[in-house]
């Protein structure tokens, strides 16, 4: 198939065209706007831009993305293969309801899910109220992070396995019962590994997703200094006070972990196809 | 016109390997106790909230000048981003399954890279680009053109968040479609824009048209990148969700509920197309 298709000419016409318009376009909105981030940390030089890359509250807003996109990533790996096994595999009445609304967190503005959550969690809400009386507090404390970007991140996770999960060849799980594998050895020796892959991919985009994410964050979190302070919003305060290569040079740092994040993702899909082979 | 439904495979009944009865029930309660605290509550706390100080306070939020302002503003916005970056996804797509060349791996990579952006940075690359405290900012602004803190501003951060979806949308179903029938095409002597207005256009519709949806529904509701932008001057710059925001920051509940509920009713409407476009998808694929 590769082999014909690398022979083949290009024989329609509007190469030229789409191609000049594709490249000028991303370049107008993506590069040249992006290409600004580094034109403005330059300038500063290397011991400035040190300096404000590691100052320590910018150093916790860092610290605090990090780990609770990590836990949010993590719980929605669990949570995630869950629903998708739950999904593929059972029949049970409204499944089809819940399969269209496991895409709701990508539909729904990150503001409503961030005041939906505050409020939700707040001490007089539906469940802060109940969760105040045993001293657990969400609101105003990473947990509370974790759970805005649980929600966020979930559907990466649930429709990267899916499709994997549906393609699964049923005569595989029977060859292993039929040697004499429980149930559970099955899953655990059989099917796991051959998911294993698309749920790496979904957790690191839910992971990669999380660490940038802002709007449904800052309602629950409460933004308290070195405590609940995420990494974009530092960006933002560092706006407000005009302090521009400030500012770029926390992106900047952000902008690498999740391009190296994209650039990992690339490479365990390229293991991914390899397996397959 | 009626179509007999065809059955799937060979009509020998095989029996699924499943899991014991006791094992579904606990993974599927499981389920849905996530689904009921992380999706049905929220949802559900939405409308209550909204409806807390009755109806006519809830159609009163939602019909206040400065809402009224904020709706016109974010359909403004989509109206100029969608077309523009479904027009950019069509041509990109052309050129990246109808053509062989090099680097087409690392385009697909670019085109994707505003996902990789953290919204608030998408709005902060263009307040370093045209704000007033720039070079070329300035200079806009001697010639009496307002971009940051602006109806523009707001546009073009926009334009960069919802830059791949209708690319994105369409670029795999071309790549499956192949170039066979807009060969055939040209070889029975069609011209350009006839091969892509008879054979490529209505092959790709559904997905251009679900593309065009997300890049929608991301345009109304987006929130960090437009709040960097925006300046948030009330009946000016306010989008519905940096209204939600103020309202929510002022306290007054109910009228950020209320506005919310919108967002949350367009929410549901994307997710509900999804699944039906998804159908006629399944549909048109089987009829080929």
């Amino acid at each position: 198939m590769e082999f014909f298709q690398r022979k083949r000419r290009n024989i329609l016409p509007g190469f030229g065209l789409s191609m000049g318009y594709t490249v000028f376009y991303l370049s107008a909105i993506v590069i040249v706007p992006l290409s600004m981030i580094f034109f403005n940390t330059i300038p500063m030089g290397w011991e400035p831009f040190f300096h404000a890359v590691t100052a320590p509250r910018v150093l916790a807003s860092y610290r605090l993305s990090f780990s609770t996109a990590l836990f949010a990533a993590l719980f929605d790996g669990v949570v995630g293969l869950l629903t998708a096994w739950v999904l593929v595999r059972y029949r049970f009445p409204g499944k089809q309801f819940l399969d269209a609304l496991v895409d709701l967190p990508f539909a729904l503005p990150t503001a409503v899910a961030g005041i939906c959550f505050a409020t939700l969690y707040s001490p007089v809400g539906w469940l802060g109220e109940t969760l105040s009386k045993w001293n657990i507090e969400i609101i105003n404390s990473p947990t509370g992070i974790v759970v805005a970007l649980i929600f966020i991140g979930f559907p990466f996770v649930v429709r990267t396995i899916q499709p994997v999960l549906e393609e699964v060849e049923q005569e595989i799980e029977e060859a292993a019962q039929c040697l004499g594998a429980t149930r559970w050895q099955t899953f655990r020796k059989i099917l796991l590994p051959h998911l294993f892959p698309a749920l790496l991919t979904g957790s690191t985009l839910a992971f990669a997703r999380g660490i940038g994410e802002y709007g449904s964050v800052i309602f629950i979190a409460g933004n308290l200094p070195m405590k609940t302070e995420i990494a974009p919003l530092m960006i933002m305060s560092k706006l407000d006070q005009f302090d521009y290569p400030g500012a770029s040079a926390v992106a900047l740092v952000l902008l690498l972990i999740s391009f190296s994040m994209l650039l990992l993702l690339n490479a365990v899909q390229e293991w991914q196809q390899k397996e397959y082979r | 016109m009626l179509k007999q439904p065809i059955p799937e495979s060979a009509p020998i009944v095989k029996k699924r390997i499943s899991d014991p009865l006791p094992v579904q029930i606990v993974l599927i309660g499981l389920t849905l106790l996530f689904f009921i605290g992380f999706i049905f509550l929220p949802l559900g706390l939405v409308f209550a909230q909204a409806f807390s100080k009755g109806w006519e306070y809830y159609l009163e939020s939602i019909r206040e000048p400065y809402a009224l302002e904020a709706v016109k503003l974010t359909l403004t916005t989509v109206a100029i981003v969608v077309p523009l970056n479904a027009f950019f996804g069509v041509t990109a797509a052309w050129a990246i399954t109808k053509f062989n060349f090099k680097g087409k791996a690392t385009l697909k990579t670019l085109l994707d890279l505003p996902f990789a952006v953290s919204p608030v940075i998408a709005g902060l690359i263009f307040v370093l680009l045209v704000g007033s405290r720039t070079p070329f900012g300035s200079w806009l602004g001697e010639q009496g053109i307002k971009i940051i803190f602006s109806t523009p501003g707001i546009v073009i951060a926009t334009l960069f968040v919802t830059f791949p979806f209708v690319a994105r949308e369409l670029i795999p179903l071309m790549e499956a479609q192949g170039r066979d029938e807009e060969e055939a095409a040209l070889t029975l002597g069609a011209r350009g824009w006839q091969i892509f207005g008879k054979i490529t256009l209505p092959n790709i519709r559904w997905g251009l048209l679900y593309g065009m949806i997300l890049c929608s529904a991301r345009s109304i509701g987006e929130f960090g990148a437009v709040s960097v932008v925006s300046g948030h001057i009330r009946g000016q710059t306010n989008t519905i969700p940096l209204h939600v925001e103020i309202l929510y920051s002022e306290y007054n509940f109910a009228a950020s509920f209320a506005v919310a509920s919108i967002l949350v009713f367009l929410a549901l409407l994307t997710v509900g197309v999804k699944v039906t476009l998804e159908k006629q998808f399944q549909k048109n694929s089987f009829h080929h």
